[in-house]
């Protein structure tokens, strides 16, 4: 058994990058004075328990050439918000979709989608379909493309 | 004088060859969880491993790979996740961008076109400690807060095939 508090460090240490080589976590399992099968037995442990979502990367979109970037808000009525809101995390373009609280009278927005695209009209031609393909004519919304990146990915899982 | 914070969104697209292609669409998905991932990977995609190890190791040194490891849920780590936006007057962005910055709770921070033109995710261990750290930024920036913490998610999965 790891002890808890052995357990948050491996999470510190894992969340700033495994190493890219042969046997990954055998040498990271050194570190932590464990066996290569612990260490994998862990996170295979926090994978099941979802606290991990999985192994893999995080891409800089950008450099992709992904640089149309639109959060979409929506002012949908609270009582279709979930049917709506199903509706726009089905759609092949949207990467994103979540219901935050509107913060009145400044923001009346309360269903908020990402969609990514190398173009802005592309991005924009999307939105026109999901809009008529699901008649969502009625609801308010708003485009926010993004325009600078001050910060990616910057905030660490432990904070001390 | 305050250095303009940030990257601009144009920058040029890395020119990437078929196996670049392959690992970047390959390694958006899950990858297999043994002592030696990079070898399975190799085996799916019909190429070595040490080219398979060579080419990740050159798309993080490209910065086409931000970072190589676990993808959290920080909600099921007893954390909490807000997306937070400042209504920052043109030419306080500079300041105001590295002010927001500085914060380590500060993951992502975008400027975007709109009244609301700065949003950010703040991460903190606990919806106190987010507000917290929510008013001090309001507080230490000047501007005006929205603070918008999730109340449902319909959809999360971020997939760009290249």
């Amino acid at each position: 058994m790891i002890p808890e508090e052995k357990k948050l460090n491996i999470l510190d240490v894992l969340s700033a990058g495994i190493p890219v080589v042969e046997y990954p976590y055998k040498e990271l399992a050194k570190q932590f004075n464990l066996q290569e099968s612990e260490l994998l037995g862990f996170i295979q442990d926090a994978i099941t328990d979802g606290k991990i979502k999985r192994m893999g990367m995080v891409l800089n979109h950008h450099k992709l050439g992904f640089v149309a970037n639109a959060m979409v808000v929506w002012d949908v009525p609270d009582c279709v918000v979930d049917k709506v809101g199903n509706i726009l995390g089905k759609q092949k373009c949207v990467t994103l979709c979540y219901q935050r609280p509107r913060q009145l009278p400044e923001w009346r927005y309360n269903l908020f989608t990402m969609i990514h695209g190398k173009k802005r009209q592309e991005v924009l031609a999307h939105l026109s379909q999901i809009i008529d393909n699901n008649a969502l004519h009625e609801y308010p919304r708003d485009v926010l493309f993004s325009v600078r990146k001050f910060k990616q990915g910057g905030a660490r899982y432990v904070n001390e | 004088m305050i250095e303009r914070a940030g990257s601009s969104l144009l920058q040029k697209p890395a020119v990437l060859s078929e196996l670049e292609k392959k690992l970047i669409n390959r390694l958006q998905h899950q990858l297999p969880i043994t002592e030696s991932p990079f070898q399975s990977i190799a085996e799916e995609l019909g190429v070595s491993e040490v080219e398979v190890i060579s080419t990740i190791r050159n798309l993080k040194q490209k910065k086409v790979i931000t970072r190589f490891g676990p993808l959290f849920d920080i909600t099921k780590n007893e954390g909490v996740f807000s997306l937070c936006a400042l209504k920052v007057p043109a030419e306080q962005i500079d300041r105001v961008a590295n002010q927001v910055n500085s914060y380590t709770q500060v993951a992502h921070n975008y400027l975007r076109e709109h009244r609301w033109n700065m949003w950010f995710v703040l991460a903190a261990r606990n919806s106190d400690e987010l507000e917290n750290i929510f008013d001090e930024i309001v507080k230490s920036t000047r501007c005006e807060g929205i603070n918008c913490p999730k109340e449902a998610e319909y959809f999360v999965g971020l997939f760009l095939p290249v």
